[in-house]
């Protein structure tokens, strides 16, 4: 067995009084793909957030490739990171949002190359190729020079993957990423994902409502409840044979 | 009383408009000046640290909450005898000091405004893409959060070129002190006065409508890019 890239150690998140995890212990190895399904405020999407750097844990650790994500050494101690230590981990990590958050003053191709120009330092040329390729691949090669606002939620979401996609991270998080769109494009923008997921060796976590789709792509699936990991195993373990009757009670209401 | 007399005002006219360059230029001083300090004080103020977020809030409300008429005499009047640190300036350098230092607290509130309006996706989309503090400053969040503020930050431009005759009580001859003169040399004081005021107008009306059309032109700034790309997209194909 390889080793994991990302690991959660006992981690816990409160916001103000509001416990939103209790202990969260989790394992990804590379090229996994992991579902996160469970009840909205069950803290799924603070899970990824706090991987992203987007929350602070309040407890506990994450370790990201052999490197604790939010401590650092420090004359010997060990303290809370710094924004140098998050940024030279979190190159590993990419992220696609609910909302998209494309940027809306670039094109396109200019969402897609800013980040691998200034951030990783490529070159002008080889920055636009991979974009162009990425782009491609997600089926927008036609509207490199268009604005977001000119694209459907769909476009945005794909564009927003082609973007995360390109900086090459070693895991991919999706929040929720088909929750904004109307529902005759949720299967364009789910066609891409079940593309990358096939030809990947990128770790991926998918915090989704699609059931089927979780039960299709996921390697594991882990259902969440008031905080805490209340039923994991394979997609068809927790989906289809749980006993669990929270997650019965759950997956009733998608099923319906 | 004389009535109006078309001779004193073809005499007083380039006289008066002797003054207008100073006029202008204090204008445009006290503008750069309050834009750069804008900056200044919308820094100060997201320092995240309580007393000193406190205090800079205390004092942008001070600064806006005493008259500019009063803060002018301070500086060209009373600072030179303060002890210490006291100096005196010439009347264009106070006035470009206590005009700019004026509008800067208001500039500063426009760019917070401007800031404030960016989506806090986009600060969590640079995050996740990786990028420097910096970075996401000047790639990301500036560039969005600027434009939008133009045409109140014209409409400052247009307030300030109001209040710039309020230097001529500390000595800066514009073109209301040179109306004034005009008006004390000759005891006529309609034209010259009458000529001021059409200055102002002939300036500040159609800078007024300059920024109603670059009020419209922001706020469909993407729709109209869009138009274009995909008209000339079209043409490529």
């Amino acid at each position: 067995m390889s080793e994991p890239i990302v690991t959660f150690q006992d981690v816990h998140k409160s916001f103000g009084d509001v416990k939103v995890l209790k202990g969260i212990d989790l394992e990804v190895k590379p090229a996994e793909k992991i579902a996160i399904i469970g009840p909205s405020g069950s803290g799924k999407t603070t899970i990824i957030r706090m991987l992203m750097t987007l929350e602070e844990p309040t407890a506990g650790d994450i370790i990201v490739d052999g490197n604790n994500l939010w401590k650092m050494e420090k004359n010997g101690k060990t303290v809370d990171a710094n924004d140098k230590h998050l940024r030279a981990i979190r190159g590993d990590i990419g992220m696609v949002f609910q909302h998209f958050n494309l940027f809306p003053h670039m094109t396109i191709l200019e969402n897609c190359m800013t980040a691998i120009i200034h951030v990783k330092g490529e070159n002008k040329e080889k920055a636009k190729k991979h974009s162009i390729e990425m782009l491609e691949k997600v089926g927008l090669g036609d509207k490199l020079d268009n604005y977001p606002s000119q694209l459907s939620g769909g476009q945005k979401q794909r564009v927003a993957m082609a973007r995360a996609l390109v900086m090459r991270p070693k895991v991919m998080l999706f929040d929720e990423v088909t929750s904004a769109l109307d529902p005759e494009l949720v299967g364009e923008v789910l066609e891409v994902i079940r593309g990358i997921a096939k030809d990947g060796e990128m770790a991926m976590i998918l915090v989704t409502h699609e059931m089927d789709f979780a039960l299709d792509v996921a390697d594991k699936v882990l259902f969440l409840d008031e905080g805490v990991i209340a039923e994991q195993g394979s997609a068809s373990q927790v989906i289809e044979h749980s006993k669990n009757e929270r997650l019965q009670s759950f997956l009733k209401r998608f099923r319906s | 009383m004389n009535n109006w007399n078309w001779d004193t005002f073809f005499e007083a006219f380039p006289l008066v408009l002797e003054g207008i360059w100073i006029t202008i230029g204090l204008t445009v001083a006290c503008y750069l000046f309050a834009l750069l300090f804008g900056f200044v004080w919308t820094f100060l103020r997201r320092i995240p640290i309580k007393p000193i977020n406190w205090l800079v809030t205390w004092v942008m409300e001070f600064i806006r909450s005493t008259p500019p008429l009063v803060q002018l005499f301070f500086i060209f009047y009373a600072w030179p005898m303060v002890p210490v640190v006291g100096f005196a300036m010439d009347p264009f350098t106070s006035a470009v000091l206590g005009l700019g230092l004026h509008f800067s607290t208001y500039i500063g509130e426009v760019y917070r405004s401007g800031i404030d309006a960016v989506d806090k996706g986009q600060w969590e989309a640079s995050t996740a893409l990786n990028f420097s503090t910096r970075q996401k400053w000047t790639k990301i969040i500036i560039p969005q959060a600027i434009p939008p503020t133009i045409p109140m930050l014209g409409n400052y431009l247009i307030i300030m070129f109001k209040e710039v005759p309020l230097a001529s009580t500390i000595g800066v001859v514009g073109i209301l002190q040179m109306a004034n003169n005009y008006g004390a040399q000759n005891w006529a004081y309609l034209e010259p006065l009458t000529i001021v005021a059409i200055l102002f107008l002939i300036l500040s009306y159609p800078s007024a409508i300059l920024i109603k059309k670059l009020e419209v032109k922001m706020n469909t700034r993407f729709d109209k890019k869009a138009v274009v790309n995909s008209s000339s997209s079209k043409g490529a194909v």
